[in-house]
């Protein structure tokens, strides 16, 4: 218990308040100023949308994912299930530069993309799929032990009871799995949010346009205005704060309503 | 609204072990049916191919005159009761109940109203309305499996199918169940077939028992039959309590260890056999007078009776059967005394 706290204390609060405490060097005025900046806001905006949109692209290809591997026995299952944690284990910076080199307009997929018009790297499209990448092993492992210990007797019991396939999955199976799902995204949103090293490379970092909010944070250091860059941070860490707490919530609801026993 | 079942011929293999050897079987006229028999008998993979959860290699199955095996489990319109329930746990009982109703072809299916009254009525057949807005995970285990049977009730399957639905009870809540099941069978009629490995479930709440072992049928009969008139060694064996000695038939005449009893050979063949006598189908004399002898070892007395240890006199002690004596006639450790079968089986060995 004490030795609980002191870490905690040591690792997560102590950091924390000074971040906190940092920005009290800015007056009030000044913090509204940087903070509604068009540059800050901007940057929130992409590192907070795009997060939320590649999170729930993971939510529904992770569910797929997870399904294939949980319920299928077909040849390389077992490398597909290794495969999905590479994102969890490879340096951001590597991944970074295997996407653009991928997206880049002489890319693998970029050349192709690129005759459709669509243009991935260096545009707010390749940090959507860089966070994308990321972000797809949290959901796949959160669901997986909880998808693999659903009692395949449910899915009887729905089925001799005139239930189509479709109603069990929807009304039975995917119920089942809403806690799983809501960690997942939360975590794979979380991880989306504070990602630096692979979306940078891809980003082309352009203020306004595709510049995240950590880096317009290391951007500030750089020119050593560490007050604007510590008052970004404290936005970031009340808007995650904030969401974490209501996936959270949504999730003891869940929880309460399917209690695990 | 009597629905028959027929199983014809039925073959299912899982890779090399033969779960269900050439099985037929026909349920009829609301009976209560009970598979009875070990694990690994194939009674729970008969019960799931007559749902559709399973499908057999070879054989027939027709519920009502209708062809089964071409439907799926959710076209056959069966009730399954599952041992671990099987409830859905993020859906209130009322929910449970209602799903079936609710998956059913809008064509068909009830307005919310009807839904409504259709699972009150359910709940209270199985006397537990009052738990409707409970989630399953706060019912105790007895009530779980009367609302699993509420829930296969709701569709109005025209058969009933129960897979060890008392397997996870304690003993106490597992007996009042028994004859809650019977009750309600009476007042519903439902052709109903329940798999079971306890003797005395299947003796107490079924009309008909049909005993199974290692994939295949061994007896059909009435409690009483299967009891009384087993047709197989294993049948004698597994239902009641038997003693089991080792005889030779020859010339009409049954010998154990040489020396002939003064039992007749009821026409077993000749050859190394077994002799089968209940516990309580033992007649106890004085020594000297009857086919066998021994010496009480131990006696323990309970209820109406006293059950006692027999150590054989011509094993030289080594054979030790128990039987069940009437407290009228007190046993002693150390008294010698002669036994007599009165009622017993002879199976080839």
């Amino acid at each position: 218990m004490g030795l609980t706290l002191t870490w905690l204390s040591v690792i997560v609060l102590i950091p924390l308040a000074g971040l906190f405490l940092k920005t009290l060097d800015l007056s009030f005025d000044q913090f509204w100023s940087i903070i509604t900046s068009r540059r800050t806001l901007s940057a929130l905006r992409i590192s907070f949308g795009l997060s939320f949109a590649a999170a729930c692209v993971n939510l529904v290809m992770g569910t797929i994912i997870v399904w294939a591997l949980v319920r299928y026995r077909f040849p390389g299952r077992r490398l597909f299930d290794a495969i999905v944690d590479i994102p969890f284990a490879l340096p951001t910076a590597v991944a970074g530069v295997a996407l653009t080199q991928l997206f880049a307009q002489k890319g693998w997929l970029g050349a192709p993309l690129a005759e459709l018009g669509i243009k991935v790297a260096f545009t707010p499209i390749g940090i959507f799929v860089a966070m994308v990448f990321i972000g797809i092993p949290f959901v796949v492992r959160t669901v997986q032990p909880v998808l693999i210990d659903l009692d395949p007797e449910i899915e009887e019991a729905a089925a001799s009871l005139g239930a189509n396939r479709w109603h069990t999955v929807f009304r039975v199976i995917l119920p089942s799995l809403i806690p799983a799902l809501l960690t997942g995204f939360a975590l794979a949103f979380a991880r989306a949010v504070g990602e630096y090293g692979s979306v940078i490379f891809i980003a082309g970092n352009l203020p306004n346009v595709s510049e995240i909010a950590p880096l317009l944070i290391v951007i500030r250091l750089s020119e050593f205005r560490y007050a604007d860059a510590t008052a970004i941070a404290v936005v970031m860490l009340l808007a995650s704060f904030v969401i974490i707490f209501a996936v959270n919530r949504l999730q003891r609801w869940a929880q309460t309503r399917i209690p695990t026993h | 609204m009597s629905v028959t079942i027929e199983v014809r011929n039925i073959v299912k293999k899982f890779g090399d072990f033969t779960a269900l050897d050439n099985v037929s079987l026909k349920v009829g006229d609301g009976e209560l049916l009970a598979l009875l028999g070990p694990s690994g008998s194939g009674k729970t993979t008969l019960l799931r191919i007559i749902a559709g959860l399973d499908w057999p290699e070879a054989g027939e199955v027709t519920i009502d005159g209708e062809d089964a095996l071409g439907r799926g489990a959710s076209e056959r319109h069966v009730g399954f009761v599952f041992q671990h329930y099987a409830l859905f746990r993020h859906m209130t009982v009322f929910e449970n109940v209602a799903f079936g109703l609710r998956v059913q072809p809008r064509a068909i299916r009830k307005d919310e109203q009807a839904i409504r009254a259709r699972v009150k009525e359910l709940l209270d057949l199985v006397q537990l309305d009052w738990l409707s807005d409970r989630y399953p995970s706060q019912l105790s285990g007895g009530q779980r499996q009367r609302i699993a049977l509420a829930r296969a009730l709701a569709i109005e399957p025209r058969i009933l199918l129960l897979d060890e639905p008392f397997g996870a009870l304690d003993a106490k809540v597992r007996k009042e169940l028994r004859q809650w099941l019977r009750s309600l069978h009476q007042e519903i009629h439902v052709t109903s077939i329940f798999v079971t490995h306890d003797q005395e479930e299947a003796l107490e709440v079924a009309n008909r028992v049909v005993v199974m072992d290692k994939g295949r049928i061994e007896q059909i009969g009435t409690p009483g039959e299967v009891y009384d008139n087993p047709a197989t060694a294993f049948v004698h064996g597994f239902i009641g309590e038997s003693i089991v000695l080792p005889v030779d038939v020859s010339d009409g005449a049954v010998r154990l260890g040489g020396k002939p009893l003064n039992i007749a050979a009821n026409g077993a063949a000749p050859g190394a056999s077994k002799l089968f006598v209940r516990r309580h189908d033992m007649q106890i004399g004085p020594a000297g007078g009857g086919s066998l002898e021994g010496a009480v070892r131990r006696v323990r007395s309970f209820g109406p009776i006293q059950r006692a240890e027999v150590a054989l006199a011509d094993s030289e002690g080594k054979t030790v059967i128990e039987i069940d004596a009437p407290r009228d006639r007190e046993l002693q450790a150390g008294e010698i005394i002669s036994l007599e079968p009165r009622r017993y089986r002879i199976f080839a060995a």
